[in-house]
């Protein structure tokens, strides 16, 4: 057991953390930091599979997770008939005509041998194609955006029940990963990072744009949730008598029946929150140890040391016949759809879809950072990785009020430097979090959790 | 008439910004480009390395104000170049010696030089967000106007007006400046010809007896140089804020890799490519065409191809087209 | 003692095996000294070690009496010791003129008396000086390689594989260009793989064979030594 050593240390000391803002913040915070966590965690995967198996740089990763936002939107919300009675037959034979282009293009590609013409007849197709589309979309959106548009404005979902969308996050990021994949994977490691980094910048300008899809920046409120709602949990019986029971002890303390009632409220009311939560915690950290355990056992497997031989010698790999550009295909695939089910936990968790929220220093530089720290290849040091750099990175701002208090501590309340500095604490998350990639690349390259650890 | 109505309004409306937003690209484009092809990585922390210079710039613009230094009709903020310059220069240089010589002796490959200047870009964003904060400044001064469109329908007597910011004049014209001084150095000096040969072929260039690390010193000073001109030009004719300078990076990576990336002259085209595509794709062209064409012809819409939300779709696109059909840049084989 | 010995030199690379082991490879002005031998005999290991690309375990690297055993490369080219790699040898994306010049980076004095030389030693540089190395022919290419090498005016001159991948015709041209090079009293050491050709216009030749000396000679010596012919000349 001497190698799980390391990673059952590393572990209990972050839970432990997380608990010390439990028990000196709040219980509700604590977990609202450990489900973001978790969320962080599924994305680190994802990008773990790619980095640390394949050695693929993907700089995308904000475009996965606002994929699987966007999967939340379109699965759970319920339709807007009025909005799908004026714009969607049309929209509809916009997909019909990009099903077309698809299949006429991949028809030409396959009858014609290369040559001027047929990149002229592919040409052809994508423009009149995109001509189309835009004459036949044109009004449609126009109408779409006109219902309602404080309230609605767009097509709306499905109506399906909001945990199916995670499944449909994961489909959609790796439907994009899959045409992404085929145009930028033959680059150079750092092209292939500086593309995927732009592809991400299109995918959410998109999103944000496109507000027939999901209302763009006007933001979508009130998604469904697979756990109960607060203000039904505390006008539910069972659950305050459970609080009751639970706290008992304390209850008994107060004499007077109306602090009592008080008293009692209040604790349900903070109980409401945190069971929320743990709700939440429950089914993250099943998506969690799913996939932790699935990526192990791809990881241990004939594909899993093929894929780790192609990384460290693509030349050899290629050689020996193994197919390296389908492989990578496969793995940035695989990468992608696991963090686009990440992005759909994360709104699912959230409860609204914030298409103007999705920056890339947020979603893809600091998952990096979380894989790089974590360990990179290995999945319990990316699984670590996220749950550290996320937690440094929420309570940057809080560490650095302490330290600016503490060393300001001689300058009265009102000098220019101690109030500007206390005013800019929450921007020294970015500097603890480069100084910790900075000082992990330099002095602990494999990150806390290399990948020999386990290999032994 | 209405035909140089039509072109002037072409002009006022396009070829003069993409000229400005295209010179503001290239300084950034070229600093990249070298730091790629001298020290052979991407630099991530390229926007806010700019952002860091322009900064400075910022704080100086509003000292000198509050001094009452003021540079007549043109911008203070140009006289606070040397000095910004200098401090820009200086970080660049304590980064390479605190962060990147570490990996440059050690041989790192570039994929992990890129992840090091990631963590360079979130120290700079922080420095630049504890000293400046996030929100927009604008610290333009001076005359805002050398032509105003009301003056130019005036004294013409055409319907379209031109409108000649001082700031895309400031732009192009110190541009060319710029531009011009760094090729004439690296074409013409003997320390520029050492410094082509390093990122041509670094060992023969060692075996020539070059000194790596001379060629590393100038290669940040000019890096240097670009970024703060290139910021506080960029900033002077929009505004100033951290966040937009990052997402600049975007474009700017488009242009010097749609040049060919490593080649400067290269770089310093691509950035008007990108330039132009952008604003030419995204322009819509009603008004043009009501010159042009009998009201009967009028089109009803707004003859945009593109919506101007998707800006960085077109370099992307562009940057996608070149990558797939010609990956050494679109002006491969061609002496520049 | 010669003007330039690589004595008893023993070392590999990094904390490798030794690759060369007690091999010693001496060199006087306006002499052609050629290295022979089979693949993976060290060969080029030999003379990056004379060049200070390798460090050595244990042996002396000295020119003109002088020990340069402890110099980096960059301090041995000012001593006067040029190098030509078998492969990059030029700089692709600069002028043959630049590339001259970058190759007096050392010199102080004015440069253009000896790009002057060169030109006259090889007359096609003149004619392209302009063009971009890249689009020269792969001979025209080694010349450009060689001028760079002697703008220092090297007392030494050593050459890895000069022939390697260009057409017979080429071959012949750029040994007598070589020869040429001889003539203004350089030493000259090159590797080579047609060991025929080499000797014939060498003086002095060495075949090492795993690491160490197996023969040595005169160009004819050697080339009429029959257990030579047979094991390394084919015939």
């Amino acid at each position: 057991m001497r190698k799980y050593e390391d990673i059952i240390t590393a572990y209990i000391i972050i839970l432990l953390l997380i608990s010390l803002v439990g028990i000196f913040q709040s219980w509700s915070t604590a977990l609202t930091i450990f489900n973001y966590c978790l969320i962080s965690a599924v994305m680190t995967i994802g990008a773990n599979i790619q980095w640390g198996y394949a050695g693929l740089i993907n700089f995308g990763i904000m475009g996965y997770t606002a994929l699987g936002g966007l999967a939340v939107v379109l699965v759970s919300v319920a339709p807007v008939p009025e909005a799908w009675r004026v714009g969607g037959i049309n929209m509809l034979s916009c997909v019909g005509i990009i099903i077309g282009m698809i299949f006429l293009i991949r028809y030409v590609l396959k009858k014609i041998t290369k040559s001027k013409k047929r990149n002229y007849l592919i040409t052809a197709i994508i423009l009149i194609g995109l001509l189309l589309l835009k004459i036949i979309s044109g009004p449609a959106i126009v109408n779409i955006e006109a219902v309602d548009p404080a309230k609605t404005g767009f097509l709306g979902g499905l109506g399906l029940p909001v945990l199916f969308s995670w499944i449909v996050g994961g489909l959609l990021a790796a439907g994009v990963a899959f045409i992404v994949g085929k145009v930028a994977l033959g680059l150079r490691a750092d092209y292939l990072a500086i593309a995927t980094l732009l592809i991400a910048e299109i995918v959410v300008s998109i999103i944000k744009h496109e507000d027939w899809l999901a209302r763009g920046v006007k933001n979508v409120i009130g998604l469904k949730r697979p756990a109960p709602y607060e203000v039904n949990l505390q006008n539910t019986t069972w659950f305050i008598d459970l609080i009751e029971k639970l706290n008992s002890g304390k209850l008994n303390l107060i004499n007077s029946l109306v602090d009592r009632q008080n008293t009692l409220n209040q604790l349900v009311i903070e109980a409401s929150s945190v069971f929320v939560k743990l709700c939440f915690a429950g089914l993250f950290l099943s998506v969690v140890i799913i996939l932790l355990l699935l990526t192990q056992k791809a990881l241990y497997s004939p594909w899993g040391r093929m894929m780790r031989a192609i990384r460290d010698n693509e030349e050899a790999a290629n050689a020996m016949g193994k197919n390296v550009v389908k492989q990578h295909l496969l793995i940035f695939i695989l990468g992608s759809a696991i963090v686009g089910i990440a992005g759909a936990m994360m709104v699912t968790n959230d409860g609204l879809f914030t298409p103007g929220s999705y920056r890339p220093m947020r979603y893809t530089f600091v998952i990096w950072v979380m894989v790089i720290v974590g360990g990179t290849g290995n999945n319990f040091g990316a699984i670590l990785g996220g749950f550290v750099v996320w937690f440094l990175w929420v309570q940057a701002a809080p560490l650095a009020l302490f330290f600016i208090e503490l060393f300001t501590s001689h300058l009265p309340e009102t000098n220019a430097i101690r109030m500007h500095l206390i005013e800019s604490a929450p921007y020294f998350r970015f500097l603890l979090v480069g100084l910790g990639l900075l000082i992990i690349m330099r002095y602990r390259p494999q990150g806390i959790l290399p990948e020999k650890v386990i290999k032994q | 008439m209405d035909f140089i109505n039509a072109l002037l309004l072409l002009l006022n409306y396009t070829v003069l910004p993409a000229l400005t937003y295209g010179s503001q690209l290239a300084l950034g484009a070229i600093f990249v480009t070298l730091i790629y092809g001298v020290l052979r990585f991407a630099n991530f922390a390229t926007g806010d390395m700019m952002s860091f210079g322009t900064m400075f710039a910022v704080l100086l613009t509003y000292y000198f104000q509050s001094k009452g230094i003021n540079f007549g009709f043109l911008p203070t903020a140009l006289l606070t170049i040397p000095f910004a310059t200098l401090i820009m220069i200086f970080y660049m240089l304590l980064i390479d010696k605190t962060v990147f010589s570490y990996y440059r002796i050690k041989k790192s490959p570039p994929v992990q030089f890129a992840m090091v200047s990631v963590g360079v870009m979130f120290v700079t964003q922080a420095i630049i967000r504890i000293i400046i904060g996030t929100s927009d400044r604008r610290f333009l001064d001076g005359e805002k106007f050398i032509i105003k469109a009301t003056e130019f329908k005036e004294m013409t007597g055409l319907n379209e007006g031109l409108t000649i910011k001082s700031t895309q004049v400031i732009t192009i014209f110190i541009t060319i400046i710029v531009v011009s001084i760094i090729f004439w150095f690296l074409n013409k000096t003997k320390t520029g010809t050492s410094m082509r040969a390093y990122s041509d072929n670094e060992d023969l260039a060692l075996l020539s007896g070059i000194d790596p690390k001379k060629v590393v010193l100038i290669t940040w000073i000019i890096a240097g140089i670009l970024a703060t001109i290139g910021g506080i030009l960029y900033g002077l004719d929009k505004s100033y804020r951290p966040f937009v300078y990052f997402n600049n990076m975007l474009p700017i990576f488009a242009a010097a890799i749609v040049g060919g990336i490593g080649k400067p002259f290269g770089a310093f085209l691509g950035g008007y490519v990108i330039a132009f595509a952008e604003i030419f794709l995204t322009y819509a062209y009603k008004k043009f065409f009501s010159y042009l064409l009998p009201v009967n012809l009028m089109p009803d819409s707004m003859m945009q191809i593109l919506s101007t939300d998707y800006k960085f779709a077109i370099s992307f696109s562009i940057l996608v087209l070149v990558l797939l059909f010609r990956p050494l840049g679109i002006f491969e084989g061609k002496r520049l | 003692m010669a003007f330039f010995e690589g004595n008893m030199m023993t070392g590999g690379y990094g904390d490798g095996p030794d690759i060369i082991s007690s091999c010693t490879i001496t060199a006087n002005r306006g002499e052609i000294v050629a290295i022979l031998g089979p693949n993976g005999a060290g060969k080029s290991t030999a003379m990056k070690a004379m060049l200070g690309l390798l460090k050595l375990k244990s042996g002396i690297v000295s020119i003109d009496g002088e020990d340069i055993s402890e110099l980096s490369p960059q301090e041995r080219v000012k001593k006067g010791i040029s190098f030509v790699p078998q492969s990059r040898n030029v700089f692709a994306e600069l002028t043959v003129k630049e590339n001259l010049e970058v190759g007096a980076f050392l010199r102080t004095d004015g440069i253009s008396k000896v790009i002057e030389e060169i030109y006259d030693l090889f007359p096609i540089l003149r004619e392209k000086k302009d063009q971009i190395v890249g689009q020269l022919s792969g001979g025209q290419r080694q010349q450009v390689a060689l001028g760079r090498a002697l703008m220092i005016k090297p007392s030494v001159l050593m050459l890895d594989e000069p022939t390697a991948g260009v057409s017979p015709i080429v071959m012949d041209e750029l040994f007598q260009h070589i020869v040429q090079v001889k003539k203004t009293d350089v030493a000259i050491i090159m590797v080579e793989q047609n060991a025929k050709q080499a000797l014939s216009i060498s003086d002095r030749g060495y075949v090492l064979v795993t690491g160490q000396n197996k023969f040595k000679g005169s160009g004819k010596e050697l080339l009429n030594d029959p257990e030579v012919r047979r094991s390394f000349l084919g015939a």
